[in-house]
């Protein structure tokens, strides 16, 4: 008996030694190949970024060494005289794509739980695939929507309406023109909707089935099921939509160009011409003559990628903390 | 209220909590529930036992509207809850579902909300406003109904999902509690749980029953012929059978059922 296991034992050694030999060297080669192919791809991305920022710091130089960081507090954003400063841009950029979450949020969200709780499955789907191609319509295309159409619409229905409402607040006061802040934010709001309802959707869409009937179980409405169960359950995955939405809306270039009126002032009515980081850069580059006034550029360019990163990286560890803390409630 | 079928319909209903007549359950094109026709007890344990697939968690979803939420489900026939046909037009499936609770398979706390949130969560839909002082009294009941209470009551703020599965599922039973049903619907409450868990449910279930009436689907017949007063027999969508437990344990009256019982199949 024993004999008969160790000689079958012995036989299956032998077969496997022998299965394995001739592969064995070229596999090890075929991995190796594929390990230091994938490593040096995904190094590459982090060689981009770095060099990136090397890049900018050192076009930007003689801006950081002439101004510090009190390029970063001045309001002073004069070419003729040399002089520059950020924080008009930096207060656009914040400003209108503030304006355009606020907009955009409400929107999407309805969008997404209209897509995903409210609408039958085939016209749900349908739907959702005309959202996704508003992603792809061209930003300028939006710009000059913007310029001939909302521009004026907002001009002459909107902004006499909210000044007529809340004129006691500064943001609605001063004159009404169709190229501003307002404006700025609007086609922004516009242009992120798709990107925020079509991650929200997956999100709500994700959400199980058994939740949603424990809620009307207890006798919910549609709207309360949504408000007890779906909601809640997909709210990490909101606001990384929400995040993934105001990094669209930073970033933004050529729509708000065409639109925001390119004033580098910091007025806090919404109605007046203003800049975002993006803007300013896309509209004076070109006339940029002296050398520090295309390091002033690129300073405002290397901001731009610091906001937008340091955004990516409180968003992450925003949305990781609230995992965690799950986690760690569930496992006490 | 009378259908005006004569004496005898309204004499089965004083006695009856919960009628089903010719109920029939489709999915799409699926014929589920085959006309299916019996009566829940006030203040009994009904169980509905079968093989996979034999309708009866359908049949049961059925008697609180459940199965409509389903999309391409549908149903014919009545349910009769204290003689008023749920499935009549005017009957708004949000109230339905307020007066016949439900308890799922796998336990679904809502994993966002602590454990006194998870129970007081059917409290306040439909606009109903109440103070935190009749909160905390109804979730504590709850709670001390669910046979949770000392486990929970000193991290009551703690998630729901921290508990474990059979605490889970009991915060569930709480949480259906909580909106003071007059029907519990209990879809294989035990089939995700341990056999500790499980028997603390089956008490449960005995102590919930002076006050409830309770239908209770489950594919483990020992659990049938522990807890339940009449069972029923459901096979490929048809009510084979329906009588006092113990006659359908010892002695069955279909050779199905039979078979069933004694393990020959399902």
């Amino acid at each position: 008996m024993s004999e008969l296991d160790s000689s079958v034992a012995e036989r299956v050694t032998v077969v496997r030694r022998e299965r394995a030999k001739p592969h064995v060297g070229v596999r090890l080669i075929g991995d190796r190949i594929f390990n230091v192919t994938t490593f040096s791809l995904a190094l590459s991305i982090l060689l981009l970024l770095a060099g990136l920022a090397i890049a900018l710091i050192y076009d930007s130089f003689p801006a950081i060494r002439q101004f510090g960081l009190h390029f970063l507090v001045s309001t002073d954003w004069d070419p003729v005289n040399e002089q520059y400063g950020a924080l008009p841009f930096i207060y656009g950029t914040f400003v209108s794509s503030f304006i355009a979450l606020i907009v955009a949020v409400p929107l999407s969200l309805g969008v997404a739980l209209c897509l995903s709780e409210m609408a039958p499955d085939w016209l749900g789907h349908r739907l959702g695939f005309l959202v996704d191609l508003l992603a792809a319509i061209p930003s300028v295309v939006y710009g000059l929507w913007a310029v001939f159409v909302m521009g004026p619409w907002l001009r002459d229905h909107v902004e006499p309406l909210l000044a007529k409402w809340f004129g006691f607040l500064p943001f609605f006061q001063g004159p009404k023109v169709a190229v501003g802040m307002l404006s700025a934010g609007m086609i922004l709001a516009i242009m992120i909707i798709p990107y925020i309802s079509s991650v929200c959707t997956d999100v709500f869409r994700v959400v199980p089935q058994s939740q949603r009937e424990a809620a009307l179980a207890l006798g919910a409405t549609k709207w309360e099921m949504v408000k007890t169960a779906v909601i809640p359950y997909g709210m990490t995955g909101v606001i990384g939509a929400i995040i993934v939405g105001l990094g669209r809306a930073l970033g933004e270039t050529i729509a708000v160009a065409m639109v925001i009126g390119n004033s580098a002032e910091i007025s806090a009515s919404l109605f007046k011409p203003a800049a975002t980081l993006a803007s300013v850069i896309a509209n004076e580059f070109a006339e940029a003559t002296s050398d520090m006034y295309v390091a002033a550029l690129i300073e405002l360019g290397l901001v731009l990628l610091i906001m937008c990163v340091a955004l990516n990286v409180v968003a992450r560890a925003l949305v990781l903390g609230v995992q965690q803390r799950r986690y760690r409630e569930m496992g006490r | 209220m009378d259908d005006g079928r004569g004496g005898k319909s309204a004499k089965i209903i004083m006695a009856d909590k919960l009628v089903v007549k010719n109920l029939n359950a489709y999915f799409s094109q699926i014929h589920a529930v085959r006309d299916v026709s019996l009566e829940f007890e006030e203040n009994r344990i009904a169980a509905i036992i079968g093989p996979s697939g034999c309708g009866k968690s359908t049949l049961v979803r059925c008697l609180n509207r459940m199965h409509e939420v389903v999309p391409g489900a549908r149903a014919t026939g009545e349910v009769l809850l204290d003689g008023n046909n749920i499935y009549d037009d005017d009957v708004d499936p949000v109230q339905v579902r307020r007066r016949i609770g439900m308890v799922f398979q796998k336990p679904t706390p809502f994993p966002t909300m602590s454990i006194e949130d998870n129970v007081a969560a059917g409290l306040t839909l439909n606009g109903v406003q109440i103070s935190r002082a009749e909160r905390d009294s109804v979730v504590e009941r709850s709670l001390r109904q669910a046979a949770l209470w000392d486990e929970v009551k000193d991290r009551l703020r703690r998630p729901g999902a921290s508990l474990s599965g059979g605490q889970q599922q009991r915060l569930c039973v709480a949480r259906a509690l909580a909106v003071q049903p007059e029907v519990i619907l209990m879809d294989e409450p035990c089939s995700a749980l341990d056999p500790i868990s499980t028997a603390r449910i089956e008490e449960l279930l005995l102590e919930l029953k002076s006050a409830y009436t309770i239908v209770i689907v489950t594919h483990n017949m020992q659990q049938a012929a522990r807890t339940s007063d009449k069972t029923a027999f459901m096979y490929t969508g048809n009510l084979v059978e329906y009588g006092a437990t113990k006659q359908i344990f010892t002695n069955p009256t279909r050779r199905e059922t039979e078979d069933y019982i004694t393990g020959r199949f399902g």
